[in-house]
Parts: structure tokens; sequence; C-alpha cells
């Protein structure tokens, strides 16, 4: 069976899957083929890569105050385990 | 597939049980960090935050004896933090629309607009101080629902049970909520990068 041509519709229900690499080798193969033909699909694989990228290069900035950290093992009388 | 693999606990539940002080420190140690990061983004406050991490460990603390264990620990306690914010939240936004999110897990996720491909910028423009305020704004406009999906899977890599499990939502909403989420930060810093083109 052929699988009729993949629409932008159908890939943006696809999008998060195929991003994470959790699609079918199958599926894979034809979201592909649709992007070779879809500019606009593929700036939108492309920023939504980077997008997703660039959150994970944020996410360790937050630190944890030591203060915060000191209050919460005394609360939890585990103060002798601070470690720093 | 990966979904399935099985729990595996880095603290010993046995040991937290039978009131090991160690192992409490040992569990404190390792899931502090991102409980606090966590409240920090979905509540947008360092004392909201602090709250939410002191209150997510005490409540641990206090029921862990009736924990059996089903899901991982961190998936535990990234429940009772979930929980703990989205109390606040109701306390803060007692008008909001639902929290849950599950009136909007239906409609179809919005087409992208923002067709400019900003990849190629370079790395000084993509990252820098204004770029971070950017993603804060994009963030924080994402619907509760949306924002603690994005979060606990694009930010501190739960895998798609986990996060429903932390959420106590099917895996079939978090991946239509992620998929908005995700297309709806897309779309913001789209917008944020196309007057950066050349």
């Amino acid at each position: 069976m052929t699988h009729p041509q993949r629409n932008c519709q159908e890939l943006l229900a696809s999008l998060s899957e195929y991003v994470d690499g959790d699609l079918s080798k199958e599926l894979c193969a034809e979201i592909e083929r649709h992007l070779e033909e879809c500019h606009d699909c593929q700036v939108v694989v492309n920023t939504l890569r980077k997008t997703i990228d660039l959150y994970r290069q944020v996410e360790l900035e937050d630190e944890l105050p030591k203060s915060v950290m000191q209050k919460l093992y005394f609360r939890l009388n585990i103060e002798d385990y601070l470690s720093r | 597939m990966t979904e399935k693999a099985p729990v595996k606990n880095e603290v010993s539940l046995e040991a937290l049980k039978a009131g090991d002080k160690a192992e409490l420190a040992r569990m404190v140690e390792l899931y502090s960090e991102p409980i606090y990061r966590l409240g920090l983004k979905m509540l947008g406050s360092e004392q909201d935050a602090e709250d939410v991490l002191q209150e997510t460990f005490m409540k641990a603390l206090r029921s862990i004896q009736q924990f059996e264990g089903r899901s991982s620990i961190s998936t535990w306690l990234y429940r009772i933090a979930m929980n703990e914010i989205f109390l606040t939240l109701r306390k803060k936004k007692p008008m909001e629309e639902s929290l849950d999110g599950y009136d909007s897990d239906s409609e179809e996720p919005e087409k992208p607009k923002e067709i400019i491909d900003w990849c190629c910028l370079p790395e000084n423009e993509l990252m820098n101080a204004e770029v971070r305020k950017t993603m804060s704004q994009a963030i924080e406009k994402l619907s509760p629902a949306l924002r603690s999906v994005f979060i606990l899977r694009d930010m501190n890599h739960l895998s798609v049970k986990e996060t429903a499990d932390a959420l106590g939502i099917s895996e079939a909403a978090v991946k239509t909520r992620l998929l908005r989420a995700r297309l709806q930060l897309r779309e913001d810093l789209s917008v944020y990068f196309s007057h950066k083109m050349p």
C-alpha cells in the first residue's frame, strides 16, 4: 500500500514526536519526503528544534540559593548533612 | 518503547521509610534543584518557589509511609510539587480559567504563522540577555496547563509517562499539550527573531 502524500496539517500533528525521534522509520521517511518539497514545513521543523534547544540551554541557569537550601535542611532536621 | 523502562528509584524507599536521615539528605540533594527551578518557572517568584520546595519535602516526609513506590520517587516528588504549584496559582488567580486544561485538549494545534528561518542567526544573537527575557515572557504567556507539560518534559527531561503521572493526566494529553506549548513558544521566538534577521 502506498501512503498518501503527507500534507502540512498531518505533519503538524506528528511534529513533536518527529523532532523527539519517537516515530517509526516509515513515518519519518514519509515526513522527510514532505519536507523536501515543502519549504514552510522545513522552516517550522528547524525553528521548533531550535526553540526547544534554546530552552534546554537556559534550563540550568536558575540556581537554588544557598540560604534556601540551608533553611530546607534545618526544617527537615538534616542540617548535619549540609555539604555546601 | 523507552517510556516502558522499569521504574528505577535512585533513592532507597526502604531506607527513607526506616527514617534514614542520610538517605533523606540524598533525596533532597538530588531533587531540590529541579523542584526549585520548576516552582520558579511555573510561578515566576523566588519566594513562591522556595515555599513550594519546602512544602514538597515536608509533605513527602509526612506521607512517605503511605507511598507504595508504584512510581519512581522523582515522579512522586514532582507530583507533590505540582499540586503545591497549582494550589498557589489558584490562591493567586482564583478567577483564572480552569487550570487543568482539559477543555482545550481536543483543539487542533494552531497552524504556524511565522515562517522565517532564524536558525542561521549568529550565536550571540540567538542567546543573550534580551533573548533570555523574551524566552521567559513567552513561557509566562503559556497557560499553566501547557507550561507545566513543557517544563517537565523539555526542561526537566521527564518522559511522557512520568510527566503524565506527575500531572495526573493521560499520556495523550501530555503529547497534545507539549505540541501546543512548543508551537506557541516557537511562534513567539519567531516574532522576536524576525526583527533580528538581516
